[in-house]
């Protein structure tokens, strides 16, 4: 069993036995980056364009970093400082970028579906870096990652994740995969962040935190965006932690083998508190080193497609 | 090659003959190094792996010694990966110890065109700087494509390419036998 795809896009159409294979992949990519020499030779002459449409920290880093603990030459391009910014389209610096030798082309967007446009017009292989509020599934398999490492498992556990659901592409995409895993996916936040019909992605929906809390495994706490309060959706940033902020009572109440999460960057004393996020609960740490080697996993299978198997003894 | 298409032509080695090779190779391993100073084992993955767990519980049977084991992967370090069809699988190298210094022996199967212990050379310099490397192996089927020679052989084996050569430990397989496989 190994990944037969040109493109990774999402998760919504991954089979069960791929995400494993990804996992299990990350696995031995992790112990890379533990040793002295944190690098291997597999990738040697593939080429992999960081395509950042969107403003991005981590992820451009984490992609960068796993680009280059597998030896392929990487390569990134930001909106400001390319021939984007003098109206290039998205397809047209694609195109070029793959006339240069990508084999990979790593794509960050505001616009959901974009990944999905580039990976049926370039014969190079698409990796989804987040595209609008549609996708993130880099983001949700370092979440599922990070769950399994640290409960062993994934089927059965109770996940919550809080906050701006509406707009969050890693809820959607953590949503998909865990239900694939067979996790119990809830979500909870204020209505007005709560898609409508979010039930038939097959997630409970909670409006009161403090119940959503009861016998949960794992807490993914969302960032909030402050632009959100401006444009009406909550009232205040008080009031949002004090109704939805995770702190150190909320902790407590929820015991001490569950794990919380967050994708970063968080607002600290806003969505989660200083000490959440400190305690020996959160693994929000390790879930930036977990990326990494997801990425990894992830470049190195899709890198290898066509021609023949042979075994070499 | 995939063995579900093709048949045992012979059985090459049987469980006693394994035995036997296994006991002789400890002994060799023992008198070349002059006893376990020092000492390490590596199994390269799959089969590498009871073998050079056999060698270590033989030594200790001789010698009274344990010597750490470790598992060595060589699929980031393969050099076919540019023209095979799907990314082999990867799994975990589990060396719980430091290799620098150390006389490390190397284990594997079977030896024929000498890329994986090319593949595992690479790899084992990568977590360290051994002292030696030694490489030790049950069958030697010839067909080099590297300059690459054993230092311990269980047995010695002139195939043709077309055959394939399949030992089998009762860990993993049903039971211990070096069986020629070829093509239906």
């Amino acid at each position: 069993m190994s990944l037969k795809r040109k493109d990774f896009l999402g998760l919504y159409d991954v089979s069960k036995e791929e995400i494993n294979e990804i996992l299990d992949t990350a696995v031995a990519m992790k112990d890379i980056l533990t040793r002295t020499v944190k690098k291997v030779p597999t990738l040697r002459g593939k080429t992999v364009i960081n395509l950042f449409y969107e403003p991005s920290t981590r992820t451009k880093f984490s992609f960068n970093l796993a680009a280059k603990r597998l030896s392929a030459d990487v390569m990134s391009i930001s909106k400001s400082s390319s021939s984007i910014a003098k109206g290039e389209s998205l397809l047209d610096t694609a195109k070029t970028m793959e006339v240069m030798g990508a084999d990979v082309v790593v794509i960050r967007h505001s616009a959901p579906g974009a990944a999905k446009f580039l990976a049926e017009n370039i014969s190079a292989s698409v990796l989804n870096a987040g595209d609008g509020a549609h996708a993130h599934p880099t983001q949700a398999l370092l979440d599922i990652y990070s769950i399994k490492e640290k409960l062993g498992q994934i089927a059965g556990l109770k996940v919550l994740i809080v906050g701006d659901i509406a707009h969050s592409r890693v809820a959607r995409s953590n949503i998909w995969g865990l239900n694939k895993l067979g996790a119990e996916v809830a979500v909870a936040g204020p209505q007005t962040l709560i898609p409508r019909e979010i039930e038939k992605m097959g997630v409970k929906v909670y409006s009161d935190l403090d119940r959503a809390l009861e016998n949960v495994d794992v807490v993914n706490i969302l960032r909030i965006q402050m632009e959100r309060q401006e444009s009406g959706l909550f009232p205040s940033i008080r009031e949002y932690r004090e109704i939805y902020g995770m702190n150190a009572e909320r902790l407590e109440r929820i015991g001490k083998k569950a794990m919380i999460m967050h994708p970063g960057p968080m607002n600290r004393g806003i969505e989660i508190e200083s000490s959440v996020a400190d305690s020996s609960q959160s693994v929000i740490t390790e879930q930036v080193k977990n990326g990494v080697a997801i990425r990894m996993a992830l470049l190195y299978l899709l890198a290898g497609r066509e021609i023949d198997n042979e075994n070499l003894n | 090659m995939d063995k579900s298409e093709m048949k045992i032509k012979k059985e090459l080695i049987d469980s006693a003959a394994m035995g036997r090779a296994i006991t002789r190779i400890a002994h060799e391993i023992l008198e070349k190094n002059k006893g376990t100073a020092d000492l390490v084992l590596i199994g390269i993955r799959t089969r590498g792996v009871p073998l050079a767990e056999r060698l270590a519980a033989k030594i200790e049977e001789i010698e009274g010694i344990k010597l750490p084991t470790g598992i060595l992967d060589i699929t980031l370090y393969r050099d076919d990966l540019s023209t095979v069809a799907q990314q082999p699988i990867v799994h975990r190298t589990e060396i719980p110890f430091d290799i620098t210094g150390k006389k490390v022996v190397l284990v594997d199967d079977v030896l024929y065109t000498g890329r994986t212990v090319r593949a595992a050379l690479d790899a084992l310099i990568d977590l360290g700087r051994p002292l030696q490397i030694q490489l030790a192996i049950m069958i030697d089927r010839g067909h080099r494509e590297l300059p690459i020679r054993a230092d311990f052989v269980g047995k010695n084996l002139p195939t043709s390419k077309d055959e394939v050569v399949d030992v089998n430990f009762k860990e993993i397989d049903e039971k211990d036998a070096v069986l020629l496989l070829e093509k239906t």
